[in-house]
């Protein structure tokens, strides 16, 4: 059965946005390195541009290596340190606040809609067709519906405001800039997470598990799921690495396999399980250490001082709910 | 357990040691990477193809790329000014009272999916904790940089907390993307992310509760602060006086 939206379209769009961005990149002399910041987003464009392309004209284990060289040429890139923001023609403080008072929460309404419009999507062109073909990819709803849901908002962002949808693509460089790297940092530990799964590193998770865990005592396996899942995102500053990991080497063997476990419920809660390693590590800067040298404080350590009881009583909270969720 | 069976964990102490030597997170994430396939015997070919497979995979990470223009030319009409506008027209309150009005609304837009609404250098640095500051401040006169930085730790952490426990809900957010594509290539295919954003609620819930607890106890625990400070203080001006 056909389908009118597919993701591989959603993927050319986000590609045609990158590509955007990288020619006002090419132009903006305000930033100092703007050759190699064009490179980095132009590379990182080109998968979701020609990766389908790359795919279907060399086959996929050569597309497959291309895209590897081009990944590891893009954390060359920023690992060396050539990624700079650039400048931006901004409206003036005082223009913004005319507009906010003009406006009023008439200004939240475009940015609403893009939840609201995801979620009816999702729910209501679920399995729908008209003549044989589907509407949305099915395997890939609601990455379908977003990609409607951020159009929508476009549309009545430029009704709005008449700022046109180019306009807001310039708008959004200011935010990728600002972003930077870390916008590709989740998909680059999905493949760390990819490279664990081929390398069978959650095996050996499994295997030092064993041990020293009987795999009958349920309650068990949900404390070794949840506080490794914490520990685990405390070494690596992410719960997204840790994740596939700690997944593959606790969950599917013993909890889904083993005790047949609702499989949703346990992985999100043993997803949020490692947030609250998150809130207690350095290692997630981004929201422990960067905060405490924005605000000024004399002890960067203070905001995960703060966090600490809130973080450890909720790990408590998230072993008890998956235990008494995902085996009811 | 043998050597060879723990070689593939050694991607982790370098991934601990490339945070530890603060290198680029892109480029550690990498050589954690090529060290992790390369010491289990994988050819550097072979290696490099699993890592454009994942990468290709894992496009729909990126996609909240999407929702950003949107944002962008918000933002230059005034966006922030008028949410600022409003939270400040509805927080007339105590330090607590200010941070869990935002925690709420933190979390219910995160659960929304709008988490660029707030953030740390967003809105934590300029409106929320010159608020809560400004709160204690309003009662207590000047305050010591301890009690300050307290205080402005407690919004970070606000923040922060807010936001990692609400957004989950959001259909469209990366983990919720993450746990779906790992869910279906380990097999297991009849999951919506629809249902993962709703197993998200019952943590959402407990983290609200939980540290709405703690903040019910801040002022007076910012009030225990003063006091102490001013009792100190008293007693050293008291001592200067005595010399």
């Amino acid at each position: 059965m056909k389908t009118l939206l597919t993701i591989n379209e959603i993927y050319y769009l986000v590609g045609i946005i990158v590509m955007l961005l990288v020619g006002m990149t090419l132009r903006d002399k305000g930033n100092p390195k703007r050759l190699t910041t064009a490179l980095f987003w132009f590379l990182f464009g080109s998968v979701f541009l020609f990766g389908d392309m790359l795919v279907a004209g060399l086959g996929k284990p050569m597309a497959y290596r291309v895209i590897g060289v081009m990944v590891v040429a893009i954390s060359l890139i920023a690992g060396c340190g050539l990624l700079s923001v650039g400048t931006y023609l901004q409206r003036s403080a005082a223009d913004r606040q005319a507009s906010a008072n003009r406006f009023g929460n008439w200004i939240f309404l475009p940015a609403l809609l893009i939840p609201l419009v995801t979620v009816l999507c999702t729910v209501l062109l679920k399995n729908v067709a008209i003549g044989g073909v589907y509407l949305l990819d099915q395997k890939q709803l609601t990455l379908a519906a977003l990609c409607i849901a951020s159009v929508c908002a476009i549309l009545a962002g430029w009704k709005l405001t008449g700022g046109t949808p180019l306009q807001a693509v310039r708008e959004s460089r200011r935010l990728v800039d600002a972003i930077g790297w870390a916008a590709i940092l989740p998909q680059m530990l999905a493949m760390l997470g990819g490279v664990f799964v081929a390398a069978q590193t959650g095996k050996s998770v499994q295997e030092v598990v064993t041990l020293f865990v009987n795999p009958d005592s349920r309650f068990l396996l949900v404390v070794i799921y949840c506080v490794g899942m914490a520990l685990f995102t405390m070494i690596m500053g992410n719960a997204f690495a840790a994740f596939p990991v700690m997944t593959a080497g606790i969950a599917l063997p013993f909890l889904i396999t083993g005790q047949h476990a609702d499989p949703a419920p346990l992985v999100t809660i043993g997803m949020l399980a490692g947030y609250c390693g998150t809130l207690m590590t350095p290692m997630a800067a981004n929201y422990n250490i960067v905060p405490a040298a924005l605000l000024e404080l004399t002890d960067k350590y203070k905001v995960i001082k703060i966090q600490i009881p809130t973080a450890v009583t909720l790990l408590t909270a998230n072993i008890l709910l998956m235990y008494f969720i995902v085996f009811r | 357990m043998t050597v060879t069976e723990l070689l593939p964990l050694i991607g982790i102490p370098i991934v601990v040691a490339g945070f530890a030597f603060k290198f680029n997170p892109l480029l550690v994430v990498t050589v954690a990477g090529l060290a992790t396939g390369l010491s289990v015997g994988m050819d550097l070919g072979t290696l490099l193809e699993t890592f454009g497979e994942k990468f290709v995979n894992s496009r729909s990470l990126a996609t909240f790329l999407l929702i950003l223009p949107v944002i962008g030319l918000l933002e230059s009409y005034g966006l922030k000014e008028r949410a600022q506008d409003w939270i400040a027209s509805l927080a007339n309150a105590t330090s607590a009272r200010i941070l869990m009005l935002y925690f709420v609304l933190r979390q219910g837009l995160g659960a929304l999916g709008l988490t660029y609404i707030g953030g740390q250098a967003q809105t934590v640095r300029p409106l929320l904790a010159p608020m809560v500051e400004g709160a204690a401040v309003a009662k207590y006169g000047e305050l010591p940089l301890p009690i300050r930085d307290k205080i402005r730790a407690h919004a970070a952490a606000c923040d922060n907390i807010a936001v990692f426990f609400g957004e989950d809900i959001f259909i469209a957010f990366g983990a919720v993307l993450l746990m779906d594509a790992f869910l279906k290539e380990n097999g297991i295919t009849n999951i919506e992310p629809l249902h993962l954003g709703l197993w998200a609620i019952p943590t959402a819930i407990a983290a609200l509760i939980i540290h709405m607890v703690r903040l019910t106890r801040l002022d007076a625990s910012i009030r225990r602060d003063v006091e102490a400070w001013k009792k100190s203080e008293g007693g050293s001006e008291g001592k200067e006086v005595a010399a």
